[in-house]
């Protein structure tokens, strides 16, 4: 990857966690599950994801299904910057006259599908992946869930079926931030070896920093390449709350609901000023 | 089934590993059948994302385990998203019959028709099957059918989508039933009329549009209505009728339900069933014989 692209790709990143920052005032957002999906998602739009400019419906496209529903801001913010949706529509955030709520819906173009329940999407990639394969297409089908999603059954189920109908067109990516709700993934119900988990499902794995645009190429390539017979792992490491210093690795910020004034100091810390200071609550427990 | 599929390639056949009814889908439609093994969430999120891409998937499995081990993802992502996926429950009700309780589909009616914008149908017998479910294909809405492949003696009016099949009028009972338990139904009329009742008789065909004119029409026209079901009390045909009845104000008609109340059945050869929960002929006629009885004026 050229420096130019890196450049771009981080200051396109940067802009993205301004949005999602900005959508965790007032009533709030998954803030810390959604900062660590924004290179993911970045790389994914600029570099990996094919579609047609003005065509949202073109069956040739390539699809992204965000499994982990709840890191809409990060997707939303992505859009605004790939021009998908005018940035107007962030300030409707959980206004009833719009659709930009806590999970997204297919009222917003470029929303493949609705989520928000977990273990749900990878089951309706891998339809989507086995009608293309039907249909000799080559659209690539990505599909985001969390490592919290990962207890779900439903997920490992879906593998097992994908591999058994051959869908190396579907790529699972795994924002992989060790935290699920208000706990560490490990402390819960542990994954670890997760890589093992998914190669014993039958997959194809890597395992790649999520926060790196060189690491996310390496990752990518066997997703653009394609073929292989098997369903493609992508295991993202990645840091909940990434960006922000006072957000970082917290059990305690995953959702948040900030004043005006702590989102101004938190878009400053962005930029690398001091440390926000946070009065609101921000232990929710779901 | 298979000679519609064969001739529409938007339909694709899919099954949890449950193939008895569908045998000859893999060798006539080849890459249009889809066993998913025994996976049924697995299977119904699939068959919303067949359904993004323009397919029509028939989704067959036995119905309780299609209806409650997957009810989520059918409420989720084939009822929110409003897909054409056609779920196919089979051996509902007493069909499960030497089962056992774990394989009773017995709530399946009133779970599925909680779905906003999901439709049920309940055909009588292969026959009506056959004649209903032209119309369960032909329209964009999620629908769940409550297969009864049995062969009966009946035939069947043509069917019209949202209305019953009102077989006879009658001015002392009338009889709503769905699924096959119209053959008893059916024979239970006969004993009836043979002891000097008059007797109407409604099938459904579908109970999600349910024919609520054939309700009210019954409700207004007879003495005691008997709604004959097997599915529990709650939820199905006798809710949708108080239902109904009570949106129309129709007061001052005495309603009987022949369903499960509140238990899972004795399992057996159906047969035995069916003597031993009351819903043979002879059982149906003798419950609203004795009952009638004591709503006579």
């Amino acid at each position: 990857m050229t420096n130019a692209i890196s450049d771009t790709l981080k200051a396109t990143a940067l802009r993205v966690r301004e949005h999602i920052i900005r959508m965790a005032e007032g009533g709030g957002c998954f803030i810390g599950a959604s900062l660590s999906c924004v290179e993911i998602l970045v790389y994914l739009y600029a570099q990996v994801i094919r579609r047609k400019e003005g065509d949202p419906h073109d069956p040739g496209r390539d699809y992204l299904f965000l499994s982990k529903g709840h890191d809409v801001p990060a997707l939303y913010g992505t859009f605004v910057e790939m021009g998908l949706l005018p940035a107007s529509r962030l300030s409707h955030h959980l206004s009833t006259n719009d659709h930009i709520y806590w999970h997204p819906n297919r009222q917003i173009p470029g929303v493949e599908f609705h989520s928000g329940s977990l273990g749900h999407l990878p089951s309706v990639g891998a339809g989507v992946a086995l009608d293309c394969k039907l249909r000799g297409s080559e659209n690539r089908i990505v599909v985001i869930t969390g490592d919290g999603e990962l207890n779900e059954g439903s997920v490992w189920e879906t593998l097992l079926v994908a591999n058994a109908h051959g869908l190396d067109n579907l790529a699972i990516v795994v924002d992989r931030n060790q935290f699920q709700a208000n706990i560490r993934t490990e402390e819960l119900v542990p994954l670890e070896p997760l890589e093992d988990k998914f190669r014993a499902f039958g997959c194809v794995v890597q395992r790649i920093d999520g926060h790196e645009f060189d690491s996310l190429e390496r990752g990518f390539e066997t997703v653009i390449k394609g073929g292989g017979g098997k369903v493609k792992v992508i295991i993202a490491d990645t840091v909940r709350g990434k960006g922000l210093p006072s957000i970082e690795a917290r059990a305690d910020r995953w959702f948040c609901a900030f004043t005006a004034r702590e989102v101004e100091h938190l878009l400053e810390e962005l930029h690398g000023h001091a440390a926000a200071a946070i009065e609101s609550e921000t232990l929710v427990v779901r | 089934m298979i000679s519609t599929a064969q001739k529409d390639e938007r339909i694709i056949v899919m099954t949890a590993e449950n193939r008895a009814l569908v045998r000859s889908a893999p060798r006539q439609l080849g890459n249009r059948f889809i066993d998913t093994g025994i996976t049924e969430q697995t299977m119904v999120g699939m068959a919303a994302g067949l359904a993004l891409r323009g397919r029509i998937p028939i989704v067959h499995a036995l119905a309780p385990f299609l209806t409650m081990r997957a009810f989520e993802f059918i409420r989720t992502d084939v009822g929110i998203a409003h897909l054409p996926v056609k779920l196919s429950g089979y051996i509902p009700g007493f069909l499960s019959d030497g089962n056992g309780p774990t394989h009773q589909s017995i709530e399946d009616v009133a779970i599925m028709r909680g779905i906003p914008g999901m439709e049920v149908y309940c055909p009588a017998d292969e026959d009506d099957l056959v004649k209903v479910l032209p119309s369960v294909w032909g329209n964009a809405a999620p629908a769940y059918v409550r297969i009864n492949h049995k062969k009966g003696s009946f035939e069947h009016s043509v069917y019209v989508p949202g209305r019953a099949e009102v077989v006879a009028k009658g001015k002392d009972v009338t009889l709503l039933v769905y699924g096959f338990l119209f053959a008893n139904a059916l024979k239970a009329k006969e004993l009836l009329e043979e002891e000097g009742l008059s007797v109407g008789l409604v099938n459904m065909r579908s109970l999600k549009p349910a024919d609520e004119g054939a309700i009210v029409e019954a409700a207004l026209g007879s003495m005691l209505l008997v709604t004959i079901e097997d599915h529990l009390q709650t939820g199905g045909l006798y809710s949708i009728v108080a239902e109904v009845l009570l949106r129309h104000r129709v007061s001052g008609t005495e309603v009987m339900p022949l369903a499960l109340e509140e238990r899972w059945f004795r399992p057996g050869l159906l047969g035995e069933v069916l003597e031993t929960e009351g819903f043979t002929a002879e059982r149906i006629a003798a419950r609203i014989k004795n009952a009638n009885s004591f709503y006579a004026k």
